[in-house]
């Protein structure tokens, strides 16, 4: 099954968890999707792996923008009306707060989709959602790019 | 490597940004040039199975190239400090210019435009085999030193 498939098929059934993890990179931040209350909530599991700084300890501030850009693809998977794979164009990622040894969420909005670009706002907390430690912006092109 | 301009502490920072920081290690992060003097680094992520964004095409997830260019930033913000102090990044934005292709390693260079008491101010570029075929570009910014404060996002020493 491709993967344009796959997302078909998520939408019917709800299961968004079987499709990020057949993401390798997913796979290996650990990251799980469950939808909850007409959107799709992330969460990225602790492990030692994750941290950038073993001082305090804090992740990687690489992990939390990838966090942020998988929800970002997951939500206008989940939402757009395309079938056509997201692919994204800019990230711009505002770092808030140190980002613990623990367990990380991620939530997503379409701020907009037009046409041909969709803008996403993303955010990714621990305790609070209202307390994030990292947010985004992602720009994403929903159509097929002529060669 | 530049012969005339040898690479400052390229293994002090190897062993601070590749060796210290747990999750450049397991993405086996390396930096292989460095410069005070313009003040960059040259940075590299080989190509990693576990790193792929899309199973069908085997191409490696854009975040990979995210936490590259945080981790190569960073190691660029260094070669402007005149002793050690924690960082954290501010903020980062990047433009995604065309996918990382097959699977080859990607590489980031990554110059410290400006550094001030507060703020240090980071240009990047990363591409597979060649510099002036980018897939990537990014801008960012650094929080200098900030001890006793839990805002340390990426690398303290």
């Amino acid at each position: 099954m491709t993967i344009v498939e796959q997302v078909a098929r998520a939408r019917q059934t709800g299961d968004w968890n079987s499709l990020i993890a057949s993401v390798p990179y997913a796979k290996f931040l650990g990251v799980t999707l469950e939808e909850r209350d007409g959107t799709l909530l992330g969460r990225m599991k602790f492990s030692d792996q994750l941290v950038g700084n073993p001082h305090l300890p804090a992740l990687h501030g690489g992990t939390l923008g990838a966090l942020l850009e998988l929800a970002a693809q997951f939500e206008l998977m989940y939402r757009a009306q395309t079938l056509v794979l997201p692919k994204t164009v800019t990230l711009t990622i505002d770092y808030l707060r140190s980002g613990r040894a623990q367990d990380t969420f991620v939530r997503a909005k379409t701020v907009r989709q037009g046409r041909r670009v969709a803008t996403v706002h993303t955010w990714a907390w621990q305790e609070d959602e209202h307390q994030p430690v990292a947010q985004a912006t992602v720009k994403q092109l929903i159509i097929s790019e002529a060669p | 490597m530049n012969e005339s301009d040898p690479a400052p502490g390229l293994e002090l920072l190897n062993a601070a940004f590749r060796d210290f920081i747990p999750h450049n290690k397991v993405l086996g992060f390396e930096i292989i040039e460095a410069s005070f003097d313009p003040p960059y680094v040259i940075a590299r992520l080989p190509y990693d199975e576990r790193l792929v964004g899309h199973p069908d095409s085997g191409l490696l997830h854009g975040g990979v190239v995210t936490t590259l260019l945080d981790a190569a930033g960073g190691a660029a913000v260094y070669t402007r400090l005149n002793s050690p102090q924690s960082i954290a990044t501010l903020d980062l934005r990047i433009d995604y210019l065309k996918p990382a292709a097959g699977r080859l390693a990607v590489s980031s260079r990554a110059e410290c435009i400006k550094c001030t008491r507060n703020v240090a101010f980071v240009r990047m570029t990363a591409y597979q085999e060649d510099l002036t075929d980018p897939i990537a570009m990014g801008a960012a910014t650094y929080m200098i030193g900030t001890p006793g404060q839990a805002v340390t996002q990426g690398f303290l020493l």
